[in-house]
């Protein structure tokens, strides 16, 4: 990272949203139920967070003392790294369980497992699981924070964030932005979290698939669902691309992985018709030649690296939001 | 609300300071100014900009926030997490002598939490703390190097520092709590 010159204030950015002085929720569960402040907030206190990456100790010691818990029930690499390291920055104790060496094997219940780790005091939980829901179950039962890793199909709030930092430290704005979500819509979380938190934001958000991946009612997400690729690339200020998930997949979806690139593979000349100053993003895992060709996976637009670079910088913030002293929840309705 | 310190004067401590800075240190190689967020940092600017005034060159001048440091995060029974904002120290900070401004020296906590965080940034020579207005009532074993007014308060006191990039007007007033 670059010197920055003096005082680039993140809010001079963003003149449309006034951030909020404190996030409703003790939980982080998903974008579903946050205003356009509280996400104003995490984006502005994540670009605070950043400047810590460039220090020579790059630790402060705001979490000393409470102990972080990833429980991770599903395959993760690049989530549960950034939780651990952003934990670490924040000199928090923190321990990861990944579900294939715990109990869980022996045929252990998640809120049995939970409940023992509760036993132990955590302060937070990090947790992803393959149900959609099993975040808000605990969130129900737990004294612990409870932070969506992600869930199932439904959301992945901290990648939405991450998203979310990385358009406005390119564009410096998230109103008026067209964005194109384009892969498998169907099974992805990715896409729920994007879509919420874009629309909350002022954004106006395409999603395209083939028919077979578009979930029912994906208009009720708030977004312009399309089969047509270059409708929904055309004049993008954003392309995001979704990974095709064959272990999701229990069903024939796609004729194969070579018609579905030549349908909606993002190839150069696809990405032609955005704006010129397009920025192309992946969550990852890629799958170089599926959804993304390796031209523009690699190419200038390409902002795929800052994305886990960023991802650091949010969840510090998040885990930094959620740990204030005061376990009251100050939504209606209590746990969302 | 009594008003102990108007532009005219704020502006004569400052360049005061300036002068004693340049004494004390015989010139300013090696030094760099660092605003504690949110006040010194625009005061931080205006001393290096009276410096440069005097002597012709240019110091560098930084930002911190030591939120992140503070000795009371997470131990207020209620309220909000204090808004973290960004720190910009855009030089390297070893073996430079750091001038640390604050507007108001008190308890010293924000100080000894300045500190920690700029050993986070390196291993600094020296380390001098410039305070506009000192007010007395240590909690720390904290020192003022340079100070641009001494003010006797009472803890029922608070003092305000208000300064025209950030509050429209440069003046010192002391209010009494309610």
């Amino acid at each position: 990272m670059t010197p920055r010159a003096l005082d680039r204030g993140a809010r001079a950015e963003l003149p449309d949203v006034t951030p909020a002085g404190r996030l409703r929720s003790r939980h982080l569960l998903g974008i579903d139920g946050m205003d356009a402040g509280e996400i104003a907030l995490i984006l502005d206190t994540a670009e605070a967070m950043q400047e810590i990456a460039a220090r020579p100790i790059k630790k402060v010691p705001a979490l000393r003392g409470r102990t972080v818990v990833n429980l991770f029930f599903e395959p993760s690499t690049r989530t549960r790294t950034s939780f651990e390291i952003a934990e670490k920055r924040l000199s928090a104790d923190s321990l990861s369980i990944a579900s294939a060496t715990s109990s869980v094997t022996k045929g252990e219940t998640l809120l049995d497992t939970v409940r023992n780790l509760e036993a132990m005091a955590p302060d937070m939980i990090v947790m992803r699981h393959a149900s959609s829901g099993a975040p808000h179950l605990l969130a129900r039962t737990c004294r612990s924070a409870i932070v969506n890793a992600g869930d199932g199909t439904h959301e992945h709030p901290t990648q939405a964030l991450l998203d979310a930092f990385t358009i406005r430290q390119h564009k410096g704005r998230l109103a008026g932005l067209k964005v194109a979500i384009v892969g498998d819509l169907l099974h992805s979380r990715v896409l729920r979290s994007n879509a919420l938190l874009l629309n909350i934001m002022g954004a106006e958000v395409w999603a395209c698939g083939p028919s077979t991946l578009m979930p029912a009612g994906i208009d009720r997400l708030g977004v312009r669902a399309t089969t047509s690729v270059d409708e929904a690339v055309a004049g993008a200020d954003v392309v995001m691309l979704l990974r095709i998930q064959h272990e999701r997949m229990h069903g024939h979806f796609v004729p194969s992985v070579r018609e579905y690139f030549t349908l909606f593979g993002m190839t150069p000349e696809r990405v032609r018709r955005a704006k010129p100053d397009v920025i192309i993003m992946h969550p990852g895992p890629m799958n170089r030649g599926v959804e993304i060709d390796s031209e523009v996976a690699d190419g200038p637009y390409s902002v795929i690296l800052e994305q886990v670079s960023n991802g650091v910088a949010v969840r510090m913030a998040v885990l930094y939001l959620l740990a204030g002293p005061d376990g009251q929840d100050l939504r209606d309705g209590g746990m969302r | 609300m009594p008003q102990v310190m108007d532009a005219d004067r704020m502006s004569r401590a400052l360049t005061r300071i300036a002068h004693e800075i340049l004494e004390r240190n015989r010139g300013l190689d090696e030094i760099a100014l660092v605003g504690i967020r949110t006040r010194g940092v625009p005061l931080a600017r205006r001393l290096a900009h009276a410096l440069k005034e005097i002597n012709g060159d240019d110091v560098p001048t930084g930002a911190l926030d030591i939120t992140l440091y503070r000795d009371d995060l997470m131990r207020h029974p209620v309220g909000p997490q204090p808004v973290v904002r960004r720190t910009e120290i855009p030089f390297s900070i070893d073996d430079r002598k750091i001038l640390l401004v604050d507007d108001v020296l008190y308890t010293g906590r924000t100080i000894r939490a300045a500190l920690d965080a700029l050993i986070d940034f390196g291993r600094p020579r020296a380390i001098q703390l410039i305070a506009l207005v000192d007010r007395g009532h240590r909690e720390l074993p904290i020192k003022a190097d340079y100070v641009g007014k001494n003010l006797p308060t009472s803890l029922k006191q608070s003092v305000r520092v208000r300064l025209q990039e950030i509050d429209g007007a440069d003046e010192i007033v002391i209010e009494e709590e309610a």
